[in-house]
């Protein structure tokens, strides 16, 4: 098969729409007498909701109704536990998910109350401020370490603490390594909370045609045939009465990903009211009601050799999930999973608490807790080779998995349930790249001497990281050649701005013989494709694109089989081309795949027994476990001792997915991640006050970072085909981001060597960075 | 019901003649009223840029002006960039070739963001450009491909 398309830097099918400003999005959709809904949200972060009165806002002029729990009635139920805890002995999970309305208590600030539905969104938000919510303000569990104290106020007071869940895995016997090691590192980290901050918020439009019996919504999920399945399931309409677009998104990051109460609440109003309904967020809305990442606090240690051995690593962790936990444990367990990095860790003792407190729930925001957890292991190594006296490069090579320890089974259980097995890798070369990009020796042993002789304060950073991408449980494509020559691709993952209408097309193109313009993917709508999880994990290219992969064999089969008959000819002989099948040789004996399309839709009397239609096929791909991929960055950056505010200079990543399908969209990927990843690490945080209350919900107060902010990334890419799909491809959704944090710190550390700091905390900021210099002044 | 007031505002090139309530954002108007959904909106509060329309060929927020401000004055939204339909402006063009967007939901802010500035700055230097840019927030791209892709507009709309 020649790969014309796979591998190559195709522009993007779906750009003209979205450049012209006509691609659709949620807040788009415009239905006649759309009615529009605000939620009234809790002011109060933990409070005993003693009644609502909503009569005035009922006589607004304009309002159509008010609901409260009262008047959802049975439907109020929790919602649903979106992901179960993995198979792991002795674990412990209290599930304890929201209700669609809050009803006896409220739990964090901005839990939804009860809606208001208008003719305008306008009359609907002036009719918020009608409504008298009678509660009793209560103590407040905010910090996760507090909230463990045995008189911290409890978030589900049926539960003896506000523990959610324990988890205890181990591999070999750490207790034993510790006690030959010659050197043990210990230290408490802690990485605080952000925010994904997507452009577009959240939103739902929902459509009841009462004549056709059938709801139509649009909604801003990563997922939309979970959104579907879930919707018919409580409205009580069968699957393919549902249908659910996920039109173009702005942005998912992970939050999307959720069944919120919106997305139950806006399609039941529409189907009482029997008129389209709308609800779009607005951006102070999704600083509370949107679920944020982080809030981790680690006790770890990393026992060595003298030579920098890695003999075993021990983390005891707390982990915020909010006030509720609907996605199960997969962000602590990709930070427990993720921790080990590319490293040969004999023995590993991994052990966290889960935390419910009185904030906004977390689910997974990219990264999905695999930051956390690379965060503690490099700043382990690097406080480890301070000690021991090694280059920090050094001691990373000396510890990583050799190419020929793969697949490498770490014995823990991952987020997949399967056994915690890199399928593959090669990472020595990878940092040889990164040294030799970014000029490792030259810089540390002339640049910066001689920027530090003149009084400038410049830093390397130089980290490792491994991703688990491309998890199940599997997804479908079905790919139709139509009579036009066009080829419709449908599939069942929605998509966000990663170029889906594009990568998938690479993928169908080589298989087909038809130009990538040509081939229309259309994702996101239950109506399309039927089967199917959603876009997360870094797992549409590894998931998705091996399903495309699968299917496109067939149609290729099909059309060869058919061509063969056409022909005359054996199908050994035809090639495919140009949107045409032809005879090896002689290229003007053929037939254009339109026209054989047309002939496989079969006429009266053509038709032979076991006859299919169409040159089309369904095909389904589900890994048996995810593939791992890995990377190194390195920056180089300057800290102006004046302001504390960091310049980086230079930003380098080298990176291995296995097989590229497009570089162009690949280094995007990057890019947007070490942009988020900046931003977690220096601008970003989400400051709680002692009574819950989030000190920075806004843009104003929520530093996203801007394009000077973000240096230019220099990227490379190693390809180590992962042997658990036929694309041999890894994913890289989330790579970009995970291992800024760690980065970072050891980058500023070393800028800011004359104070000898130790950082070990995430996010900083110009004032925290001045605090800690101030500090070690006064040590010193 | 709050009093209503009649408008006149050409966009594109068009006029349009509504009544509108004097609290109606003109980012609401352009795409409720008169369901102009290419200009999008991210925050409300003027950080973001996603919702930069052109006012009188100058930039500004649609999400901090009123729809009544806009009375008598001509705004250009993206969809007046390329308005015959078949070709894109080189602006939109660049972006595409640059891959300056992911999930393009600020690009419309930012392209009519980019119009002015590279009017009056023909020959930007990449700082320049970062700083130009900064008054919009992109979360998918790093900003990296959207300041080529600037670059290589300017680069084309000089040599015309």
């Amino acid at each position: 098969m020649a790969t014309r398309y796979f591998g190559k830097p195709i522009r993007r099918n779906e750009d003209p729409r979205l450049l012209r400003g006509e691609a659709l999005f949620v807040d788009d959709v415009h239905r006649s007498g759309m009615l529009h809904v605000a939620v009234l949200r809790s002011q109060y972060a933990h409070a005993r909701l003693l009644g609502i009165d909503a009569s005035a806002a009922r006589e607004r002029p304009g309002v159509v109704a008010v609901y409260t729990a009262d008047d959802l009635g049975d439907l109020n139920q929790p919602g649903p536990l979106l992901v179960t805890p993995p198979p792991i002995e002795r674990l412990v999970f209290h599930e304890r998910t929201q209700r669609q309305l809050a009803t006896d208590k409220i739990r964090y600030a901005g839990e939804a109350l009860a809606l208001v539905v208008a003719e305008s969104r306008y009359i609907a938000e002036d009719a918020l401020t009608d409504i008298f919510v009678d509660a009793e303000p209560l103590d407040v569990a905010v910090d996760v370490e507090k909230a463990l104290a045995p008189d911290a106020p409890r978030v589900h007071e049926d539960l003896p603490s506000n523990v959610a869940a324990h988890v205890i895995q181990e591999k070999g016997d750490y207790a034993a390594a510790q006690s030959r090691a010659d050197v043990v590192v210990k230290r408490r980290f802690v990485y605080d909370r952000g925010t994904a901050a997507a452009m577009e918020n959240r939103g739902v439009v929902a459509d009841w045609d009462g004549k056709s019996r059938r709801l139509t919504v649009w909604d801003t999920t990563q997922a939309p045939i979970p959104v579907r399945n879930a919707l018919a399931a409580v409205l009580g309409l069968s699957e393919s009465q549902v249908q659910v677009i996920a039109p173009f998104i702005g942005g998912g990051f992970g939050p999307k990903i959720m069944f919120y109460p919106e997305e139950f609440l806006v399609p039941w109003v529409a189907m009482r009211l029997g008129r389209p309904v709308k609800w779009i967020e607005d951006r102070q809305e999704n600083f509370f009601g949107t679920t944020q990442e982080r809030g981790q606090v680690h006790e770890a240690e990393l026992a060595l050799t003298r030579e920098g051995r890695i003999l075993g690593v021990k983390d005891v962790f707390l982990h915020d999930t909010g006030a509720y936990d609907p996605y199960g444990l997969t962000v602590p367990i990709n930070t427990q999973c993720t921790l080990l990095g590319p490293y040969d860790v004999p023995n590993y003792y991994t052990e966290f608490t889960v935390v419910f407190t009185n904030k906004t729930i977390v689910t997974p925001y990219r990264g999905a807790g695999r930051q956390h957890g690379v965060f503690v292991m490099e700043r382990l190594l690097d406080l480890a080779a301070k000690e021991l006296g090694l280059d920090r490069v050094e001691i990373r090579r000396r510890n990583y998995l050799p190419p020929e320890a793969f697949p490498h089974n770490h014995e823990i259980i991952f987020q997949d349930f399967a056994p915690l097995v890199y399928d593959s890798g090669n990472y020595a070369p990878i940092l040889d790249r990164v040294t030799e990009m970014i000029g490792y020796e030259q810089f540390v042993g002339e640049e910066q001497p001689r920027l530090r002789a003149e009084g400038r304060h410049v830093g390397l950073g130089i980290v490792s990281y491994v991703e688990g991408t491309g998890i199940g449980p599997y997804e479908g494509a079905r790919i139709t050649v139509e009579p036009s020559g066009m080829v419709n691709v449908a599939m069942g993952v929605g998509t966000q701005g990663q170029g889906h209408y594009t990568v998938f097309a690479q993928v169908v193109a080589d298989q087909i013989g038809v130009d990538v313009d040509k081939i229309q993917v259309v994702t996101g709508d239950t109506r399309e494709f039927n089967w199917g999880t959603g876009t997360f994990a870094s797992r549409g290219a590894v998931v998705a694109g091996n399903a495309c992969h699968a299917a496109a064999v067939v149609v290729r089969e099909k059309i060869l089989r058919l061509a063969s008959d056409e022909l005359e000819v054996a199908e050994d002989d035809l090639e495919l081309g140009g949107g045409r099948v032809y005879v090896r040789g002689a290229p003007q004996r053929g037939i254009d795949l339109g026209a054989l399309a047309l002939k496989a839709n079969p006429m009266r009397g053509a038709v032979k027994p076991g006859t299919e239609p169409g040159l089309e096929a369904t095909s389904y791909f589900g890994p048996e476990r995810g593939a791992t991929a890995s990377g190194v960055h390195a920056m180089i950056l300057e800290v102006d001792p004046e302001t504390m505010m960091v310049e980086i200079q230079r930003y380098v990543v080298v990176h291995d997915c296995g097989r590229v399908i497009n570089p162009m969209i690949l280094e995007g990927q990057m890019h947007g991640g070490v942009a988020q990843g900046i931003g977690n690490a220096f601008y970003e945080r989400l400051v709680f006050d002692d009574y819950g209350q989030l000190l920075t919900a806004s843009f104003m107060d929520y530093l996203l970072p801007t394009a000077t902010d973000v240096p230019r990334v220099e990227t490379a890419h190693q390809e180590t085909p992962s042997p658990l799909n036929p694309l041999g491809v890894k994913g890289a959704g989330e790579a970009g981001a995970i291992p800024v944090a760690a980065l970072f710190a050891q980058a500023v550390e070393d800028a800011l060597a004359a104070y000898d700091l130790e950082i070990c905390e995430i996010p900083l900021s110009p004032n925290r960075l001045f605090e800690m210099v101030e500090e070690a002044k006064e040590g010193a | 019901m709050p009093e209503s007031i009649a408008i006149r505002v050409t966009i594109n090139g068009q006029p349009y003649e509504r009544s509108v309530e004097s609290r109606l954002l003109l980012s609401d108007f352009l795409r409720h009223t008169l369901e102009l959904t290419g200009t999008h909106v991210g925050c409300e509060h003027g950080v973001c840029g996603a919702c930069t329309v052109l006012l009188d060929g100058e930039a500004v927020r649609s999400c901090l002006m009123f729809a009544v401000q806009a009375d008598g004055h001509a705004l250009t939204t993206v969809e007046g960039l390329a308005p015959n339909g078949e070709t894109l402006h080189p602006l939109q063009a660049a972006f595409r070739e640059a891959h300056g967007l992911q999930c393009g939901f600020c690009t419309p802010g930012i392209l009519m963001a980019m119009v002015p500035f590279l009017q009056q700055n023909p020959n930007p230097t990449e700082a320049e450009i970062r700083d130009a840019l900064s008054a919009n927030l992109c979360r998918c791209t790093g900003y990296q491909n959207i300041v080529e892709a600037v670059r290589l507009a300017a680069g084309r709309l000089t040599e015309t």
